[in-house]
């Protein structure tokens, strides 16, 4: 057991290496840095400004040196001014001015070009809110898709189980950015009941009035696909025997699903639902930008509109980490939850 | 500026229906037809068996003929612009033509109908033609890594978790810019991919045929000649007849949704196969002497094809939301394209003043994959029964 989380916190560390430097390279495209330095500067700097605006802030250095220095094997240097002075990169993030290992493996994440700060500012309030996000999410979504789950698992082929498996069916076909608007156009234009955005939330905290319509949409898409997996779990742990043994013992039915079937039951939901974070995530971007919410999805389009190039390998970072995480959990999890798999 | 006429709610659905007469007769003879000889097309027949298979069948039809006959369904262009009818409500009658906008018209004044069926065709042509691609990267290579194991399988495992590993929308922002454009990454990628389809059925022909020359020759033959004039057509842009072309925009799109999708495919075929390995017939085809790659595509492949053909429906439902949340996020796709994901972007921004711009393109997207999953459903049920 323990070698084995050893060897998995392995594969993961150097998944991470590979997955942030093929992110370093595609941020540090020509086309990508010419469209930062533009950003920098303005409109029409003519092309040797960009040139010397790259040169001069260590853009133009060997690929492999920077992505050390991000990772913080290779001391990052500070700037050189026509005086010859040492002068800080980005002023806005109180580099020191003398060469320095600054990297992720030293806990600093860089400095952000668009928002003028440091990332770790940005990103972890911006982590918190999404967190927020997500526990309401997974509060409302995962006890509803199982109750669908359970009740459609239950007495399989009846009229309950069809309805409640199309129904499901139905929400799988609904990507956020669908129901998201379809949800808008209900409760917040025709009924006025809810808020069409949620820009209030970071500013004057979380209300049923703004919260509703992005954590409803989020949790649409998710219900279905659980739903499914709960009810195919179900349908199979219902032919059992021993469920047929503590039917012909005269227990009621109600306690048979509830006492004998569930636990089994829930075993195969619990890995989904752990294997759901990589596909939140991609809702989260959607919502966040959709209702105007300041989280991690957020923070994760404006670096990629502006090449933030720190920020965006700061947000990979992190979505590769919890992607890899929950994989990990759920490995776990399932061989603790079912005694006839043991991880090796 | 004269007022405006307008068709009443009866009138906008009645000439809806009228619209689309080309699609009802193309549906009438094909599911009339299917109908009729059901009890001799095998699965495809049986979907005829339950209410879900039918409705999928159904929506996936509509779509498609609506695909095929776009040009005789719109009344509009999907980018012409009549500056009177800048969101007009639906049912606006246009003075000079007499013709509606039945669902009335966007905040450029394009008729938000004839966009929504010009948009099928977009949808329609990239989503199940980037699964098709995925399908034979996943197939190629989860072959092997499920057959032989070991390190072809470890080190195939870790490019597939690596890609997995990535937030899909992460990888659309990296690989789905203007900028990348400028540099060759799209083209290697395409030309990488596009070389699967040939390397598969090369092996395909060559491990069947291979005792039997003349039929080999003419089957390779025609594969590398078709192949060939396909690729050079979609990576190089350069076919010699000019039929077989991409616009690089859509090429680059195509692209990014086969790498986002082609390991799932992967992970999938080589878990199947490493089941079916252990069956009798694959024991008693290694017996024969039979080589890995004849065992691999026509003993184990052929017995793999129920779930393959489900996860190829669900896909293609997911690669149409993949189309989606590129043009929601304004990736990829023309600004002024009419594809459900841009037009869906473009509606949203303007929710608060007016919703009619938004509702078609959500609806037909949310149909679409709704009548593949229901297909999917179907077939899964059919399949499980036999």
């Amino acid at each position: 057991m323990f070698a084995f989380i050893i060897r998995r916190l392995g594969t993961m560390v150097l998944t991470m290496l590979c997955l942030t430097m093929v992110v370093f390279f595609m941020v540090n495209l020509e086309p990508n840095l010419k469209k930062l330095a533009i950003s920098q500067l303005d409109m029409r700097s003519p092309a040797d400004q960009i040139e010397s605006w790259l040169v001069k802030n260590g853009y133009r250095q060997n690929f492999f040196v920077r992505y050390g220095q991000w990772i913080g094997v290779v001391k990052k240097q500070p700037n050189i001014d026509a005086t010859g002075k040492a002068i800080p990169r980005f002023s806005f993030c109180n580099e020191p001015t003398e060469p320095y290992y600054g990297g992720v493996l030293e806990g600093d994440f860089g400095c952000s070009t668009k928002f003028k700060t440091k990332v770790a500012n940005k990103l972890f309030p911006a982590l918190g809110a999404t967190g927020i996000l997500m526990f309401w999410v997974m509060v409302t979504m995962v006890p509803i898709a199982l109750l669908i789950g359970i009740l459609a698992g239950m007495r399989e082929g009846t009229r309950t189980d069809r309805t409640l498996s199309v129904a499901s069916i139905a929400t799988t076909a609904t990507p956020e950015y669908v129901s998201g608007i379809i949800f808008t156009v209900i409760f917040a234009s025709w009924l006025g009941w809810l808020n069409g955005s949620a820009a209030t939330a970071t500013a004057q905290g979380i209300t049923f009035y703004n919260f509703t319509l992005p954590v409803m949409t989020m949790a649409i898409y998710g219900i279905g696909y659980i739903a499914r997996m709960t009810r195919a779990s179900m349908v199979e742990v219902m032919t059992q025997q021993y469920i047929r043994t503590a039917r012909l013992k005269g227990l009621s039915f109600s306690s048979v699903v509830i006492k004998h079937a569930l636990r089994n039951a829930l075993i195969a939901p619990f890995t989904v639902i752990m294997l759901q974070f990589p596909w939140l995530l991609t809702g989260v971007v959607i919502v966040e930008v959709m209702f105007r919410y300041q989280g991690f999805g957020y923070t994760l389009v404006e670096a990629a509109g502006n090449n933030d190039i720190d920020l965006l390998l700061g947000c990979s970072l992190v979505s590769v980490f919890v992607v890899l995480f929950t994989q990990l959990i759920s490995d776990l999890g399932y061989a603790y939850l079912n005694p006839r798999i043991r991880v090796q | 500026m004269g007022t405006m006429e307008f068709l009443s709610a009866t009138q906008i659905v009645l000439a809806v229906l009228a619209r689309f007469w080309p699609v009802w007769v193309a549906m009438a003879i094909v599911l009339g037809a299917s109908f009729w000889f059901k009890k001799k097309l095998g699965l495809y027949g049986q979907l005829f068996d339950s209410g879900v298979g039918i409705a999928g069948v159904v929506i996936c039809f509509f779509w498609l003929f609506t695909a095929i006959f776009a040009n005789r369904v719109a009344p509009f262009d999907p980018l012409g612009q009549i500056p009177v009818m800048k969101d007009a409500l639906p049912g606006a009658i246009d003075a000079n033509s007499g013709l509606a906008y039945l669902f009335g018209g966007d905040k450029l004044a394009r008729d938000v109908f004839s966009r929504m069926i010009y948009g099928s065709r977009i949808v329609l042509a990239i989503a199940p033609l980037a699964t098709g691609f995925a399908l034979m990267v996943g197939i190629t290579l989860g072959l092997p890594a499920g057959y032989y194991g070991g390190k072809i399988d470890s080190f195939l495992s870790f490019l597939a978790n690596l890609v997995l590993a990535f937030p899909v929308i992460l990888l659309f922002y990296l690989l789905v810019t203007p900028g990348i454009m400028d540099t060759p990454i799209p083209f290697a990628m395409a030309g990488l991919f596009f070389l699967f389809p040939i390397i598969f059925f090369c092996t395909l022909f060559y491990t069947r045929f291979k005792n039997r020359p003349e039929r080999l020759y003419l089957l390779l033959g025609l594969t590398l000649l078709f192949g060939g004039w396909v690729y050079i057509g979609l990576v190089f842009n350069a076919d010699p007849f000019g039929i077989v072309k991409m616009d690089p925009n859509e090429l680059n799109i195509f692209v990014a949704v086969v790498f986002a999708s082609s390991p799932g495919v992967f992970r999938i075929v080589r878990g199947l196969v490493m089941d079916i390995k252990t069956r009798d017939y694959v024991a008693a085809a290694q017996t024969r002497g039979e080589s890995p790659w004849y065992i691999m595509l026509w003993e184990i492949l052929p017995n793999a094809r129920g779930p393959l053909i489900v996860d190829a429906c669900l896909r293609i439902g997911y690669t149409t939301i993949l189309l989606g949340t590129l043009g929601y996020f304004g990736l990829g796709l023309a600004p002024e394209s009419p594809d459900w994901g841009t037009a869906i972007k473009d509606a949203s921004r303007l929710l608060r003043s007016f919703i009619h711009p938004a509702l078609p393109p959500t609806i037909a997207l949310m149909t679409f994959v709704l009548g593949l999953n229901l297909l999917a459903d179907a077939l899964r049920e059919q399949s499980m029964k036999d």
